[in-house]
């Protein structure tokens, strides 16, 4: 059998040495799976996420990613670990100073691809997600749904093993939050495991999928 | 070749921009101390041009000086020294200087309207040397010496050994200076490439989170600070080169020279290309710490990035 892509075991994590946020945590991703992690407002599914990207380690328990134990991830590795994810931050994080097309391409040039070899590849996904028009405007411009689409067409453009979504219908009308949606199914369809975190019970009904609940710092799954 | 590919023309905009505040301060910081560098450099081979000339200058030139002694005619002595002088190699032309022309020199230490008649004023033939044949100095001295009594030959050389050694101490003092300043301009760097760094933290965890390697980062931060300090190193140098003839004038002027003549005898201080290449190495010493500096920089704002 496959190895999950994430895995967690007995997770706690406190920031600092404030209260613990998150205790206990122990589950499982298998590759090409789709599901959703939900919650209230601060029940800690960012927080979840970030140790999932190791920008956040865990305070207790272990965490693996892709077979790797997250302590022994640094360097040249924690970046290959990285290549084979894509994240859309709950606030965007596009670069300012880049405009539209730019940071979509992002994860290609940090790979120092040649810009010829993924110009087109880039325009094509921009037309997909309905930025065509908006490629070269500075996410500053952007409206709150195209800089969420421009986030998600950043996560998606290196086509990683493994897609994590914070809130990525949050800021877009319904209609535009099925068809994102079915664009995370779809990439699912091809192969990717998603991680969508959603307080959005309207969206998760559209789809028969996996739900993780975060609680009072526990994990309760809906299978 | 593959090595070098971040020297090839990137046309995609930066991928980190530097705080304003900070990114000013690293430009002024680092055009200052470059202009500042550049002016101590050009002015020390400015110095040492016209020390180079002055002493050229006082090699051709030499001078005999007859003391009057008792029962010898002084005119005839002069003559005699005269053609001495000039049938030695190496001499261009002896020109026998007036006696009015002696009490002239005098003036300035006697001061004016003293009768000087009845004093034994020396009298000079003055000697222009050829390079080459190379003058032989010693065998003319000796020559004058036993054949005129109260002779002596002036080669000027006391005068060149003091102006080479002001020389010597302005240049030793302006590399000292040299090297405090590039000092100066790399802790200057080194603080405001933090500083213009922290500024683009949110940039480079952005960066790392969709996949770039610490090297790339590394080198996207610094060569961003080395782009900046060498633009800033350009615009100190430039300053200083515009302000060279300035500098060359103002030297003009203290040294006295005014007319040609004094021209002629002291050299003039000129503005050389030797001072203008001087700035260029100045410059480009100056970009080259800075790259140096915001490379060793950025890898140290990603370690403690990293340490959290
Ligand atoms: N950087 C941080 N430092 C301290 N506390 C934090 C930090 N980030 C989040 N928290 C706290 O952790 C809890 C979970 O937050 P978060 O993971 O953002 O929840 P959610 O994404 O589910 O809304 C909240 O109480 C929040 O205040
Ligand atoms: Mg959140």
């Amino acid at each position: 059998m496959e190895q999950p892509v994430v895995a967690f075991d007995n997770v706690g994590l406190r920031y600092g040495q404030g209260p613990e946020i998150l205790h206990d945590i122990s589950f499982a991703l298998e590759p090409g799976s789709f599901q959703f992690l939900t919650g209230p407002s601060g029940a800690g599914k960012t927080t979840l996420l970030r140790l999932i990207l190791l920008s956040l380690r865990p305070s207790r328990g272990l965490v693996r990613l892709f077979g790797l134990e997250a302590s022994g991830i640094a360097g040249q590795d924690l970046t290959a670990v990285r290549r084979r994810m894509g994240v859309v931050f709950q606030d965007f994080r596009l670069l300012d100073h880049l405009t539209t097309y730019e940071n979509v391409a992002l994860p290609l040039r940090v790979q120092e691809r040649e810009e010829a070899s993924y110009r087109a590849e880039v325009m094509e996904l921009l037309a997909w997600v309905g930025l065509g028009e908006r490629a070269h405007a500075l996410p500053p411009v952007l409206s709150g749904g195209e800089k969420q689409r421009a986030a998600i067409a950043r996560a998606l453009i290196a086509r990683p093993e493994l897609i994590l979504a914070d809130e990525p219908t949050g800021n877009v009308d319904p209609a535009l939050a099925r068809r994102l949606l079915r664009l995370f199914l779809e990439l699912n369809r091809l192969g990717t495991s998603v991680l969508i975190a959603t307080h959005d019970l309207a969206l998760m009904d559209q789809v028969d999928a996996r739900r993780l609940v975060l609680s009072d710092g526990q994990l309760h799954r809906y299978d | 070749m593959s090595g070098f590919r971040f020297l090839r023309r990137d046309r995609r905009p930066a991928l980190v921009l530097s705080d304003p505040a900070a990114s000013r301060s690293l430009l002024a910081i680092v055009a200052i101390l470059t202009f500042l560098a550049a002016l101590a450099a050009a002015g020390a081979e400015m110095v040492a041009a016209s020390s180079r000339e002055w002493r050229a200058a006082l090699a051709r030139e030499a001078t005999i000086q007859l003391r009057p002694q008792a029962g010898r005619d002084i005119e005839a002595d002069l003559a005699r020294a005269a053609s001495l002088a000039r049938a030695a190699a190496g001499v261009a032309e002896a020109r026998i200087l007036s006696r009015a022309d002696a009490e002239a020199l005098l003036e300035p230490w006697l001061g004016r309207g003293l009768d000087l008649a009845s004093l034994p004023v020396p009298r000079l033939v003055s000697l222009r040397l050829s390079a080459d044949p190379a003058p032989d100095l010693r065998a003319l001295e000796r020559r004058l010496a036993a054949e005129i009594p109260g002779a002596g030959l002036d080669d000027h050389g006391a005068w060149r050994a003091r102006l080479s050694g002001v020389a010597n101490t302005i240049l030793g003092a302006a590399a000292a200076l040299m090297l405090v300043i590039l000092a100066a301009s790399g802790l200057a760097v080194a603080f405001a490439t933090r500083g213009a760094m922290a500024g683009s933290r949110d940039a480079v965890d952005v960066l790392q989170l969709v996949g770039a390697t610490d090297r790339f980062v590394a080198r996207v931060l610094a060569l961003r600070f080395l782009a900046l300090a060498a633009a800033a190193a350009a615009a100190g140098a430039a300053a200083a080169a515009l302000s060279l003839p300035l500098l060359g004038w103002i030297a003009a002027l203290a040294s006295g020279a005014r007319g040609s003549e004094d021209g002629v005898l002291f050299g003039t201080v000129s503005v050389g290309l030797r001072a203008y290449l001087l700035i260029l190495c100045v410059a480009a010493a100056v970009a080259a710490i800075a790259g140096l500096v915001s490379a060793a920089t950025a890898k140290r704002f990603l370690r403690e990035l990293r340490a959290g």
